[in-house]
């Protein structure tokens, strides 16, 4: 790992608090690394876990989400069915292999520009800690083994008998 | 106008100088060109300030010059400009939703340091953008109705001055107040700064007239319980608290109060501050409006512990005779009204002065609140006007504190505006109530305001003494003999450059402006946002200062801030005028970021129905499919990012258009 290394943090922010709240960050001129790419959603809620990971395998070192604090999301509750996706999610993430400190979720309202600044600096610090994620370069190395286990098979399977019986249960099979 | 979402994509970028706000730290020609390369790209532009009408004339002519079907702009915040963008891009003849923004000054230019990082930040976010408009989709604004009548909760001046200016554009008002009267603080003071026109004079009619106007329906000793629905059609549920009194029947003659089996006043009188006495059955004050008593059931003899026991022979009852406007039996009730718009003017609560033990509010009696002698000094207060103090004597000197709970950082941070200029005017009062010796101790003058200036300047004639200084203490420690039994006042005296002891008869404290404590709770009732000292926060505090960020919700007064009473008024109207546009042109347009199901994917699982907050989400038994309730749904996408096999799409925050984001945002060209 070079110095120069910067870790590449993707944040989805909801649209009401957190969003406003980094405005707010930059009408009140506080400086934070510059790192961070924000995407705008209307609610923390409508973080689909699929985003994460795409971000993560795309390339990102880090995901962070910002919604409103508990009573106050925009759309009742959305930022609750966040927490609970997020609770999933980050334990998946961490089965997988990948250090929980690179997902991070946190109530920022309108008013809390300041967080914003703290929140992103101790983020980047953090990652810049841990060290690049590098999914995409993982999941060349996988594509390339997942090949060769596929040329393998295909030269099993044209020295094998095809086999009825399971073929059978597949047509059959409730999806 | 061109809707056509499947054709050859020609985007057009443009990225703003704002001045040198963006490019004094993003080097904005460098980014048009690394744009300019992206698939899809016909045409960058950097140019100063693409917001002012040249620059939107600019994204008008190249759409019609370039056969431009898709628009980026690179510059501020969409929560400030996404609006005007899209309105030059629906002048070009494009669907306005064919746009989207790239915020690289909030959110890049104004919080990094180093103009390469912030640059490349640029071009990253500006990529994500020429990703994602690609994948836009023309869509249709819907236009919703809004019920015309109008909700302004809190009947303080600014309520009352809101509801009146709305009321008289012909709008039904409701106006809801949490006390048994409306007047707020304003009609507990006895003069006003700088004028020290009687407060009485200029809101008791004002009071009386929106008592009785005939498009004003006063709620009084009631609240808001809830608030359901969106801009232009709020179902609100008020809670209308039992007075035990039939307010269509009581003519206000209080022969009840007169004839209470209580002959003398005996519990604490909260409009005088606890300077005076009250009934169980009251009135508030002489000019409470509305002219209805109320029965207060913790002190009532036929209430035990809020429970009616009946136990009481009821003198008033048999007072009140033909009339019969007691009815003890009057239950809490729950009424719906609907309005199209809310005003929010609750106001203030003062500094709790217990707060700063060593002024010694509550443990020396003859140390007051400003607002206590507010009450002392009105010639309807408790003591009729006479400055009489706890201990039965007229005071010969007084000191007056600024500043209490203000500008400290142990307690409330802001300057709370008013205090000074209160100050001055309690000084003249007192003074010219009892001839005291008076002294202020202030920090800084604070006298900005028509004619406030000039105020001070008749004070300073008129011999009141001023010293520079926050106060340490007030003690009733005596060092010397003439301090005996007085109140010591402890300050350094920074004018003079040492510390002094001045010992007096009365202290005043100017205690500052704070949120209400149940602020935190109006705001979530109403959706709002509150800043960080509590008070509730306007959607742009140059631009739109009476907005929420919450649509067709309007604040006035000083929920909002501190403020004096002709900056309250000024407010208020702003709040009413806000509430007539959007009533008057009777309809809103909605943002299409709605959610819809495609049918042919649906399996019918019902993961999405119990997810959404409005019950928007309903399912179709026969077909097997989720619906959803267009004009019900807000637009958060939960039920997006929940469905199990990716068959809804939340407009203008489609799957695909966030992937492409997130793609773009990542991408290394
Ligand atoms: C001691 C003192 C002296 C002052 N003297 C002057 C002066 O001389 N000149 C001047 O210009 N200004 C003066 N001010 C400032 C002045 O008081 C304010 O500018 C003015 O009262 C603000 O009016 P408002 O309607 O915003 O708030 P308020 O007067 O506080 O009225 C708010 C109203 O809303 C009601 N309410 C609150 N919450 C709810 C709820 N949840 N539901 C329903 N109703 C609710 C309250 O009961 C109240 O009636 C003084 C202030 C103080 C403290
Ligand atoms: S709107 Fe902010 S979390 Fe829902």
């Amino acid at each position: 790992m070079t110095n120069d290394w910067s870790p590449r943090i993707v944040a989805f922010f909801c649209n009401w608090c957190t969003y406003t709240a980094a405005d707010l960050a930059g009408v009140s001129r506080l400086k934070y690394a510059s790192n961070v790419r924000v995407i705008r959603l209307m609610c923390s809620g409508r973080v689909d876990p699929q985003f994460v990971l795409d971000a993560l395998a795309k390339g990102a070192d880090a995901v962070l989400i910002g919604g409103c604090h508990p009573f106050d999301c925009h759309y009742v509750e959305g930022n609750y069915k966040c927490l609970r996706r997020f609770q999933l999610l980050k334990r998946m993430v961490q089965e997988l292999g990948i250090e929980g400190d690179r997902l991070r979720l946190e109530w920022i309202s309108a008013a809390e520009g300041d967080k914003v600044r703290t929140v992103i600096n101790e983020m980047s610090a953090t990652i810049r800690r841990l060290g690049p994620l590098g999914i995409p370069a993982k999941v060349e190395e996988w594509d390339r083994e997942m090949e060769q286990f596929a040329a393998g098979i295909e030269v099993l399977e044209s020295q094998a008998e095809p086999c009825e019986s399971h073929a059978g249960v597949r047509e059959g099979a409730n999806v | 106008m061109d809707n056509r979402d499947s054709q050859e994509i020609r985007i057009g970028f443009y990225i703003c100088h704002c001045g040198s706000n963006i490019a004094a730290m993003v080097d904005c020609p460098a980014v048009a060109k690394a744009i300019g390369k992206l698939a899809g790209v016909v045409l960058t532009r950097d140019y100063k300030y693409m917001c002012s009408d040249p620059g939107q004339e600019l994204i008008r002519k190249d759409i019609a010059e370039f056969k431009l079907n898709r628009v980026v702009v690179a510059s501020c915040s969409p929560l400030l400009h996404e609006k005007t963008f899209r309105g030059a891009v629906e002048a070009g003849g494009l669907n306005p939703f064919y746009f989207h923004m790239v915020n690289i000054r909030e959110h890049d230019a104004w919080v990094h340091t180093d103009k390469a990082e912030a640059t490349e930040k640029a071009c990253a976010l500006s990529r994500a953008a020429i990703r994602r408009v690609a994948k836009h989709k023309a869509l249709e604004v819907k236009r919703v109705s809004v019920h015309p009548d109008v909700l302004v909760v809190g009947g303080g001046i600014a309520g009352i001055h809101a509801a009146m200016t709305i009321a008289n554009a012909g709008r039904k008002v409701y106006l809801v107040e949490r006390e048994p009267s409306i007047g707020g603080h304003m009609a507990k003071f006895d003069k006003t700064f700088p004028t020290l026109d009687c407060a009485a004079c200029i809101l008791t009619p004002k009071m009386s007239e929106a008592g009785s106007h005939p498009n004003i329906t006063l709620m009084t000793y009631s609240e808001v319980a809830k608030m359901d629905g969106y801009v232009g059609n709020y179902t609100v549920t008020i809670k209308r608290k039992p007075r035990y009194i039939k307010e269509d029947v009581c003519t206000g003659c209080q022969e009840c109060i007169a004839n209470c089996v209580y002959k003398e006043p005996k519990f604490r009188d909260e409009f005088n501050e606890g300077l005076g006495k009250r009934k169980p059955v009251y009135i508030p004050f002489p000019q409470a409006t509305p002219q209805v008593v109320a029965i207060d059931s913790r002190t009532c003899l036929n209430f035990k512990g809020g429970v009616l026991t009946d136990m009481c022979k009821k003198s008033c009852v048999a007072a009140c005779g033909e009339k019969q406007a007691i009815d003890f039996t009057q239950q809490e009730i729950l009424q719906e009204v609907k309005v199209g718009a809310i005003i929010i003017a609750t106001g203030f609560q003062p500094f709790d002065a217990a707060r700063i033990p060593q002024y010694g509010y509550g443990r020396y009696p003859n140390v007051y609140t400003a607002l206590e002698i507010e009450r002392l000094v009105n010639a309807s207060g408790p003591t009729s006007g006479h400055v009489i103090m706890r201990d039965g004597t007229e005071p010969k000197s007084i000191g007056i504190i600024h500043c209490v709970g203000s500008r400290d950082q142990k307690t409330n941070r802001w300057c709370s505006k008013v205090c000074c200029m209160y100050s001055l005017k309690l000084a003249h009062l007192l003074k010219e109530h009892t001839g005291a010796e008076i002294y202020n101790f202030y920090i800084d003058m604070r006298t900005p305001g028509k004619g406030y200036e000039e105020f001070y300047d008749k004070l300073l004639e008129e011999g009141v003494h001023f010293i520079r200084g926050r106060v340490g203490e007030v003690t009733d420690w005596a060092a010397s003999p003439e301090e005996e039994g007085k109140l010591v006042v402890r300050v350094e005296d920074t004018l003079a450059g040492y510390v002094r002891r001045i010992p007096f008869d009365m202290v005043v404290l100017a205690t500052g402006l704070e949120p209400k404590s149940d602020a935190q709770d109006v705001r979530r009732l109403f959706n709002m946002s509150c800043g960080s000292e509590g008070f509730f926060l306007e959607r742009h505090p140059k631009l739109a200062p009476v907005s929420t960020f919450s649509d067709g919700i309007y604040i006035a007064g000083c929920c909002q801030g501190p403020r004096d009473i002709p900056d309250t008024v000024a407010q208020a109207g702003a709040a009413a005028a806000e509430v007539l546009v959007l009533v008057d042109k009777g309809y809103i347009e909605q943002e299409p970021n709605t959610a819809f199901i495609l049918d042919e994917e649906c399996c019918g699982c019902k993961s999405c129905i119990p997810l959404c907050p409005y019950t928007a989400i309903t399912f179709d038994a026969t077909r097997k499919k989720a619906v959803i309730n267009e004009a019900l749904c807000k637009g958060c996408g939960t039920c997006v990012a929940a469905c199990p096999s990716g068959s809804i799409v939340q407009n203008l925050f489609e799957d695909d258009e966030i992937f492409s984001e997130i793609e773009g945002v990542l991408a290394h060209d």
